[in-house]
């Protein structure tokens, strides 16, 4: 994992000194609402409904023990018990109190933790795929050339004041579990005919009010020209972005009024210039020194197969149906990728308490070479566990109510948190969540379901990525009630999707009901093998739609 | 953000978040800053809601809150409700958690 170097325990360090005085001053008075809000934005403070909340960066929801032991020590001593794993793949505290936050950030900046990035209209923390090194067939660790970004981005003085926020996401390998093409930019690492490392990337994507998928606008940037290459975009974007009107201020709406030809053209006559001067041509010895950071952990030459993950497997069949949902092959012989459901039937879509973020770090700190990792899914990964080890994994994540085997099922959905905590939203998410979950709890009706995801959204605003649910739903406000919107056929990855509304939105009592209709619509329609996906990409909205509003 | 307040309402009540902890508040008779809806002024008519938000914004309300605004409630029994879904979330806590908000402790 990387380590700070001395700048960035300066830069942290000062920046947490720097906004205690203004919390300090805002409360004696000396500074307004109007003039501290931008600053508190700028370290992560929101204010919510009924609290702050702080949001913290975790950089390309990677994770160490260490680091997952303070969240949860923030989350006794500074809140309530828990905290929100988001699907920018940080963590969310629901109710700091103002004047406790810079002695919280202090011990955050300890473990070389912190909330710059995380909110404001700058370049936002860089998210990456959640297998990178241990997923078989990826071209090289996301997280290297995240990274760079991130020291690249940081505090970057052209780009402390953009028209809007911006996301960058990354994706080592051709099948996106980090939804690149739903970002502001995406990159899929890829190989070139010599076989050297490049990016292909893609500006444009985002969701919100105006849902877009991405352009491609490089098929292959070389390794050492991209950020020149971003920082190409960036400019067009901050000279030319939309500043008169906060909806239409994204670059997706720049790259669409502009046309993706010109965009194209704009961008790579900066890109000419930035990559001419060879001003941001990162060093190699740079490049390797942050490589080191990521080299692959000290992985043990084991046979394919374990003897006692299959027999354990054998005798518990709890254990064996946890395994097909959740743990996925790695790239090593004898070792698995162990997915971490915070989708419990009936709970909090990416709550996790305390203890149960202790308990994470510790098998993390005993099983997983130290490492965990974040989903924009809101789950977590122990990306490195030994076949041998997996069975006493799942005994833990049994005894803290952390082995739901329901990854990418019904029950899985990602849920923003709404109305229950969010100033913006305009309807409950969550509640749907659980009701959905607690409908289709039977696991086998979920595996004869198969992969089916939903995303839900309390508003426009699409924190949920309802746009590009199989199933999504939006929440709307109608005269002070909540109604639901349903749309269907999207998908977030290397097939991205916008999905399409049905129709007339449901009611909160109607909504689950709707849900399940086209749920049983799929699965009287489907052939042999389709995913809820497939189904509907070829049969279409029109099926659905009768059965959604049969008189 | 949600439209807080239908125009044309009858009742409406003041409230804030806290500066300390954006804890929610509302504005009562004494023009204090009270964590109970059931202690909230209710103004009934335009002008008395134009007059409420006016005593909760002296020259120094930045001190004790943030975004003082005004939302519509109405009469039932002999109290008051929030119209809104998203004011009785405020006045309670989150839906989800009712160990949370000020719900916890009315029940505590």
């Amino acid at each position: 994992m990387y380590r700070y170097d001395e700048f960035d325990h300066q830069l942290v360090a000062e920046r947490v000194a720097q906004f205690r005085g203004q919390v300090a001053r805002r409360v004696s008075g000396e500074l307004s609402e109007d003039a501290f809000k931008p600053l508190r934005l700028m370290n992560g403070v929101y204010l919510q409904l009924h609290a702050y909340m702080l949001r913290v960066a975790i950089p390309y929801g990677t994770l160490s023990s260490k680091q997952m032991k303070m969240l949860a020590h923030i989350a006794r001593k500074y809140d309530r018990g828990y905290g929100h794993f988001t699907t920018r793949q940080n963590i969310q505290y629901n109710w700091p109190a103002l004047d406790q936050i810079p002695d919280l950030l202090d011990e955050l900046a300890s473990v070389e933790m912190h909330a710059i990035q995380t909110s404001g209209n700058c370049i936002r923390n860089v998210t990456a795929d959640q297998y990178a090194a241990a997923i078989e067939g990826e071209v090289e660790d996301p997280r290297i050339i995240s990274e760079i970004i991130r020291q690249w981005s940081t505090f970057h003085p052209e780009f402390t004041y953009l028209p809007r926020k911006f996301k960058i996401a990354v994706t080592g390998h051709e099948n996106d579990r980090a939804a690149i093409k739903l970002h502001d930019i995406g990159l899929v690492v890829k190989n070139n005919a010599a076989g050297d490392i490049g990016y292909e990337v893609h500006v444009g994507g985002g969701q919100g009010r105006t849902p877009f998928i991405a352009k491609k606008m490089a098929d292959f940037v070389p390794k050492e020209s991209l950020l020149a290459y971003l920082e190409a975009v960036m400019r067009v974007y901050n000279m030319l972005g939309r500043r008169d009107n906060s909806y239409k201020a994204r670059i997706k709406i720049l790259v669409h009024e502009t046309g993706e030809a010109e965009m194209r053209r704009m961008i790579e006559e900066e890109f000419a210039k930035i990559d001419a001067s060879k001003m941001l041509a990162v060093p190699q010895e740079e490049i390797d020194r942050i490589s080191a950071y990521f080299a692959p952990p000290a992985f043990e030459t084991l046979p394919a197969e374990s003897e006692i993950f299959d027999a354990a497997q054998a005798e518990d069949a709890d254990f064996a149906r946890w395994v097909r949902a959740n743990v996925v092959t790695h790239k090593q012989a004898g070792y698995g990728i162990v997915n971490i459901s915070l989708k419990p039937i009936g709970g909090v879509p990416g709550d996790a308490t305390d203890e149960q973020m202790d308990a994470v770090a510790e098998l993390a700190a005993q099983y997983s070479f130290d490492e965990v990792r974040v989903t924009h899914e809101q789950n977590l990964v122990l990306p490195h566990v030994k076949l041998d080890d997996i069975k006493a994994v799942y005994d833990v994540l049994a005894a803290h109510g952390l082995a739901t085997a329901n990854l990418g099922l019904i029950s899985d959905a990602i849920a923003c948190p709404g109305l229950d905590y969010c100033n913006l939203a305009n309807a409950r998410s969550i509640p749907l969540a659980q009701e959905i979950s607690e409908r289709f709890a039977d696991l086998d009706r979920q595996y004869e379901i198969g992969e089916l995801k939903i995303k839900i959204s309390g508003c426009i605003n699409a924190c949920g990525h309802h746009h590009v649910g199989h199933i999504g739903i939006l929440g709307v406000d109608k005269k002070g009630t909540e109604f639901y919107q349903i749309s269907l056929g999207g998908a977030a990855d290397e097939n991205a999707a916008i999905g399409q509304i049905t129709g007339r939105a449901f009611t909160e009592e109607t909504i689950v009901d709707a849900i399940e209709t086209v749920v049983t619509t799929y699965t009287d329609e489907r052939q042999d093998g389709e995913r809820f996906i497939d189904t509907f990409n070829r049969i279409g909205m029109q099926p659905f739609k009768e059965r959604l509003y049969a008189e | 953000m949600a439209q807080h307040a239908a125009k044309g309402a009858r009742f409406q009540a003041v409230t804030a978040n806290r500066l300390s902890d954006g804890e929610v508040v509302y504005l009562n008779a004494e023009n204090g800053w009270v964590e109970d809806f059931a202690a909230a002024e209710i103004a009934d008519g335009a002008e008395a809601a134009d007059a409420l938000l006016a005593r909760a914004m002296p020259d120094d309300f930045e001190l004790a809150v943030l975004e003082p605004y005004l939302f519509e409630v109405f009469a039932e029994g002999a109290g008051y409700k929030p119209a809104s879904v998203r004011e009785t979330i405020r006045a309670a806590g989150p839906t989800v958690r009712l160990d949370l908000g000020k719900q916890a402790d009315a029940g505590a």
